[in-house]
């Protein structure tokens, strides 16, 4: 069989159309970057390298910079100014509007209507694209990979390479294949496979890999939850999550303000439908996970495969890493998750801030109150996600239900611009990490969907969300 | 900026047993909001450290005043899992270490320490596992020969992507290997 003729995965397909220098013993390839997206936490010190060295920004028209991580989610006050959590992270945000001014680069700004979470706001531009390589200066950037594109987080060292040259070195990574078989039962998402999957193959089963998820609970996924699973991709130490494009890709991009249009849109469809892998394309691992036995899912430790459904028992550990993490959880083993009181409940971040995310949260939490002495905080991905969620009064249920209805950005998942827990609290948060202090010094941080995450504000324990969707079902019949 | 050549290390040990010690651990993200990568160690494990309110904790493996003499980082399996922060590397540097000795570390911490002069070194499990048992002993890591070796006569071999050993044995520049590489990048562009 010649090269040519070789069944070629998607993965092989994306890499080997950014090829500008080949990998050889001595060296990685030179990979070409179609699309760099940049924000304010991990760019500074890529400017200043350029600075340092007199280089210019390559290609200003190929990359996007938004403001997210230092953002605060209240609106300015009587002074008319922003509540930055410290003076350190204002200068950080007027330190990369100056450089993408200087550098010619599109940022969406404080007062831009597009503004929100880089990785809410490339798909919604339609910068996302399939067969796209992208990176940005965030480990989270795995979401882009939702759309058929080759996406990948990269360091700061590395984002002054791509400023520079537009090209990142990079070795080939090994390919992966994670099948998820079956249909999903009702009442069970995107979050839950991601959960279920890292559970399965652990927080570095997918360390080295490029993954690729297939499988017909894949494939019935909407963009978002698409989203959702490749963004997690991290999660299981794989820097690469992917899904196949196919026609659920291509309505969500059609008619996007960057998506290709007219003759283009028809050449852009007609590449984007060979990208899918080809029947017998090899893959260096194949997993398979049963998605029909999925359900609602939670974390009882402090990292992401630590991971179980929310109607269970917590585990009894059997390593001493599974001791401290208990520990530091204070989970009681062998006892219902149920038995667990809630402190503060977020829905938001890159994982789960999009229109569907917050439209499923507030099926449980509409006509309903949160529990009495529990923070909810809803923080929309962008501009754009806040705005048709008012249009439809999502805001108006959360706020009735006492939760707080937030402006975009990255928030309590990182906990950098003074949103946060207090030493001790539990929190059932919809974002990506569980790490010790990540949502605050002592946090105990649970993750899980948006639906599980609404149902335990409303019974201000751990609940498995089912009987909340339910009884809403039963009430609109 | 070029890190500093590394060929050779002796230095102590410092040993963290646990797994998936994740880029929060390493530098919390409040460290973050700062457009310079100077100064980074004092956030380095920062609540490992100290208590909320910058008192030293008593019982903690790290010494307050920087790393010393215990330059060598030997921590559990899948070390540096997490965010793509480079402030991690630059905070361990800042503070004193020049390696990182595990069974296994996160991809993206491994190429933005080895981009920094931070070594990450990953050996066998068996060999790794008697290296926790150690804390403080002198280790020799030779990248010139992929070999560490301990006072007490442990050796292991080890793998570092060659590019990124010639980067840190002779001072290659990456990035100027890239610019150097300008015309077929134009070349690419202009064929598409």
């Amino acid at each position: 069989m010649t090269d040519a003729a070789r069944p070629r995965s998607l993965f092989d397909k994306l890499w080997d159309a950014h090829v500008v220098v080949p990998e050889s013993e001595d060296s990685p390839a030179i990979l070409f970057i179609d699309l760099h997206l940049v924000h304010e936490v991990t760019s500074p010190q890529a400017f200043a390298m350029l600075e340092e060295r007199g280089l210019a920004v390559r290609r200003p028209d190929c990359t996007q910079a938004t403001l997210d991580h230092s953002t605060p989610t209240l609106p300015a006050g009587a002074d008319g100014r922003l509540p930055y959590a410290t003076e350190a992270a204002e200068k950080q945000v007027r330190q990369l509007e100056e450089n993408c001014a200087r550098h010619g680069i599109d940022l969406l700004g404080l007062d831009d209507p597009r503004r929100g979470i880089v990785h809410v706001v490339g798909p919604e531009l339609g910068l996302t694209q399939p067969g796209k390589t992208i990176v940005c200066g965030d480990s989270h950037t795995s979401t882009h990979g939702a759309f058929g594109a080759l996406a990948f987080g990269i360091g700061t060292t590395e984002v002054g390479h791509v400023l520079a040259t537009q090209c990142v070195l990079q070795r080939k990574p090994k390919s992966m294949r994670i099948d998820f078989e079956g249909e999903l039962a009702p009442g069970v998402g995107a979050k839950d496979m991601a959960l279920a999957m890292i559970a399965q193959i652990g927080a570095d089963g997918g360390q080295g890999y490029a993954v690729e998820f297939a499988g017909p609970a894949v494939e019935a996924l909407s963009m978002e939850g698409r989203m959702t699973l490749c963004n997690m991709a991290i999660e299981a130490g794989a820097r690469v999550g992917m899904v196949a494009p196919d026609q659920t890709t291509f309505d969500y991009i059609e008619g996007r303000e960057r998506a290709p249009q007219g003759e283009a849109w028809d050449a852009a469809l007609e590449r984007w439908r060979a990208l899918p892998s080809d029947p017998g394309a090899a893959f260096d691992r194949e997993v398979r996970v049963d998605a029909a036995a999925i359900r609602p899912m939670i974390t009882f430790g402090v990292s992401p495969d630590a991971a179980a459904p929310a109607g269970g028992r917590a585990p009894i550990p059997a390593t001493a890493g599974e001791r401290e993490a208990a520990d530091y959880m204070r989970f009681i083993p062998d006892r219902p998750f149920a038995e667990m009181a809630v402190n503060r409940v977020f829905i938001g971040s890159c994982t789960n801030s999009r229109l569907s995310d917050l439209r499923e949260a507030a099926e449980v939490m509409r006509g309903r109150q949160v529990a009495k002495g529990i923070t909810a905080l809803v923080v929309p991905g962008s501009e754009a996600v806040r705005r048709a969620a008012e249009a439809e009064g999502l805001d108006t249920v959360f706020l009735e239900s006492g939760a707080e209805w937030r402006l975009p950005g990255c928030s309590m998942c990182i906990a950098m611009n003074g949103d946060q827990g207090a030493p001790g609290d539990l929190v059932v948060s919809t974002s990506n990490r569980n790490f010790v202090g990540r949502q605050g010094k002592g946090v105990r941080t649970v993750l899980a969907g948006p639906a599980t995450a609404a149902a335990c504000a409303i019974a201000g324990r751990i609940v498995d969300p089912s009987d909340y969707l339910n009884g809403e079902a039963a009430r609109a019949a | 900026m070029q890190p500093e050549p590394f060929t050779r290390l002796e230095a102590y040990s410092l040993v963290l047993p646990q797994s998936n010690i994740d880029t929060d651990q390493i530098i919390p993200a409040r460290f973050l909001t700062t457009t310079s990568r100077e100064g980074l160690g004092k956030g380095a494990f920062y609540d490992w450290r100290y208590t909320g309110d910058d008192v030293p904790k008593n019982a903690t493996p790290f010494p307050v005043e920087g790393a010393g003499e215990r330059k060598i980082l030997v921590a559990g399996a899948n070390f540096g899992c997490g965010s793509s922060r480079e402030h991690a590397p630059w905070a361990l540097l800042d503070y004193g270490f020049r390696a990182v000795i595990s069974s296994d570390i996160a991809d993206i911490f491994k190429s933005n320490a080895l981009k920094n002069g931070l070594l990450p070194v990953e050996i066998d499990r068996t060999t790794h596992a008697k290296l926790m048992e150690q804390p403080g002993i002198r280790i020799v890591i030779d990248l010139e020969r992929c070999l560490i070796e301990t006072e007490h006569g442990l050796r292991a071999e080890f793998a570092v992507e060659p590019f990124a050993r010639r980067c840190l044995l002779d001072g290659v520049d990456p990035l100027g290997h890239i610019l150097a590489q300008e015309s077929a990048i134009a070349a690419f562009e202009d064929a598409r």
